[in-house]
């Protein structure tokens, strides 16, 4: 699996020569060109890792997670990623998939909290195997492919963790003065040839980051969550870690899974 | 503000639903608290750094628009606070600053291995700004400097100039989405002397 990373890498830094002599540089060609067939996607394997998890009774109370509630009752996933983040009465807060995982592990398997935030994300520099918590994620959202985003919006909390998302898409700070505003509040922007969504305003840009996310992406040889890609933006802002599943995280999905409603989960993803 | 905070509380309590901040001071107190709460702690972590100054305040607030006033009091504010190299030359070696040009280490905190105290950190200008020709893949969220010596000369105006919007860039323009490169300590006065060479010196590869 690995050394197919290799001749990957080869053939990519040819597409890339044939894409810089395009009018507007990108990779997406090259995207393209790779990630076409879905049935290949690495992240298949990871999804059926995650089934098994899910399912195996564990923790100290011995209990698989179909005895937890994802927002559409207990036991149910198919659907529930297309709906989240929403509110949960039980915690009397909006969670996201990542959050509402570790209630679940805590409360109803008796895992503890700090222990499972130990180790959030496989480090790809160390060729690291996705973690527990990256493979039941990616499982459990692989079960709203083709679905419509469809954020649960009716609850004044909702509407709150959006609103507060929205702000702090906009705080400015760290070393770099950078806010996520910075990098994804105007069209058509990019870093060096990186294309940027515009997460300023509702629509396609969101819909296909969303929509694509949880992704397998080739450069890490890994699945990654959007906890990932919140604390992978910060590190990029040169801010400290984020804390997994905090409201903090969750209020920027809030924010940026409203945007995106109406377009579609095409899941796993693959990317970059 | 209190008069509509018991006002929304009665009314939720009235509808039985949990209450929820909807004003914008409420929501920036949940930001506050988001961001307290938001990080994983310890000192390795330099916490320090999510402190907003009075100028990122501003910028968040109004979402990098501020009022005229509030704009001109920014610059003022930011202009104060420059360093100039210790010799006051501005313009240094455009070798060395199209490797500050270039590199984007620098700044890394928490579980990536922080910065090695005596490898220099650089601008990632790249990550925005094209320049020389020759680098293809560079960014667009800044405006182009391919030519910029060529287009502006070398006199002793645009170099200071140039030193200063490096240095400050939110001298010239308020909520400047560049980052603050020699005020915040990311580049020193002479590495920002250097990337005035780059930019401007006759010699250098963007001028060509």
């Amino acid at each position: 699996m690995k050394k197919l990373v290799l001749p990957g890498l080869l053939i990519s830094s040819l597409a890339l020569t044939a894409v810089y002599a395009a009018e507007e540089p990108n990779a997406d060609a090259y995207r393209e060109m790779t990630y076409g067939d879905r049935d290949a996607n690495p992240a298949l394997l990871v999804v059926d890792r995650g089934e098994e998890l899910f399912k195996e009774k564990r923790g100290p109370k011995n209990v698989s997670m179909e005895e937890c509630d994802f927002g559409l009752g207990k036991g149910v996933v198919k659907g529930v990623y297309a709906e989240l983040p929403r509110y949960f009465k039980d915690t009397d807060q909006v969670q996201d998939l990542e959050s509402r995982m570790i209630t679940c592990m805590t409360t109803v398997q008796g895992f503890d909290a700090a222990e499972l935030k130990k180790k959030t994300y496989a480090n790809e520099k160390a060729n690291e195997d996705n973690t527990d918590l990256e493979a039941i994620a990616v499982y459990i959202a692989a079960q709203s492919d083709g679905m419509k985003i469809n954020p649960s919006l009716a609850h004044p909390k909702e509407q709150e963790a959006i609103k507060v998302g929205e702000a702090l898409f906009y705080h400015r700070t760290g070393p770099l003065d950078f806010s996520c505003a910075s990098c994804h509040g105007a069209d058509k922007q990019r870093i060096r040839l990186q294309n940027l969504g515009n997460f300023s305003k509702a629509g396609p840009d969101a819909q296909k980051a969303i929509g694509g996310w949880p992704t397998y992406r080739v450069s890490h040889a890994a699945v990654r969550t959007m906890q990932h890609r919140i604390w992978d933006c910060e590190g990029q802002m040169r801010l400290p870690d984020t804390e997994y599943g905090a409201p903090l995280s969750v209020a920027l999905i809030a924010y940026l899974t409203a945007q995106a409603k109406d377009g579609t989960y095409v899941l796993p993803g693959m990317s970059r | 503000m209190k008069k509509t905070l018991l006002a929304s509380l009665a009314l939720a309590a009235l509808a039985g639903v949990a209450w929820a901040a909807d004003d914008d001071k409420a929501i920036q107190a949940l930001v506050d608290q988001y961001i307290a709460t938001g990080y994983q702690q310890g000192e390795k972590q330099q916490l320090e750094r999510l402190k907003q100054d009075e100028t990122l305040k501003a910028c968040s607030e109004h979402r990098n628009k501020p009022p005229a006033d509030l704009m001109k009091a920014i610059m003022e504010r930011e202009k104060a606070t420059i360093k100039y190299p210790a010799d006051n030359k501005m313009m240094g070696n455009w070798e060395k600053g199209k490797e500050v040009f270039n590199t984007g280490f620098g700044m890394r905190v928490g579980v990536i291995a922080p910065d090695k105290a005596d490898k220099p950190r650089g601008g990632n200008c790249y990550a925005c700004h094209a320049a020389d020709p020759k680098e293809v893949a560079a960014g667009n969220l800044g405006n182009s400097l391919t030519g910029y010596g060529k287009m502006r000369g070398n006199s002793e105006e645009t170099i200071k100039y140039t030193y200063e919007k490096i240095f400050n860039s939110q001298t010239y323009m308020a909520c400047s989405n560049m980052p603050r490169f020699g005020h915040n300590g990311v580049l020193t006065p002479e590495q920002v002397a250097d990337l005035v060479a780059f930019l401007v010196d006759p010699a250098s590869p963007v001028n060509k």
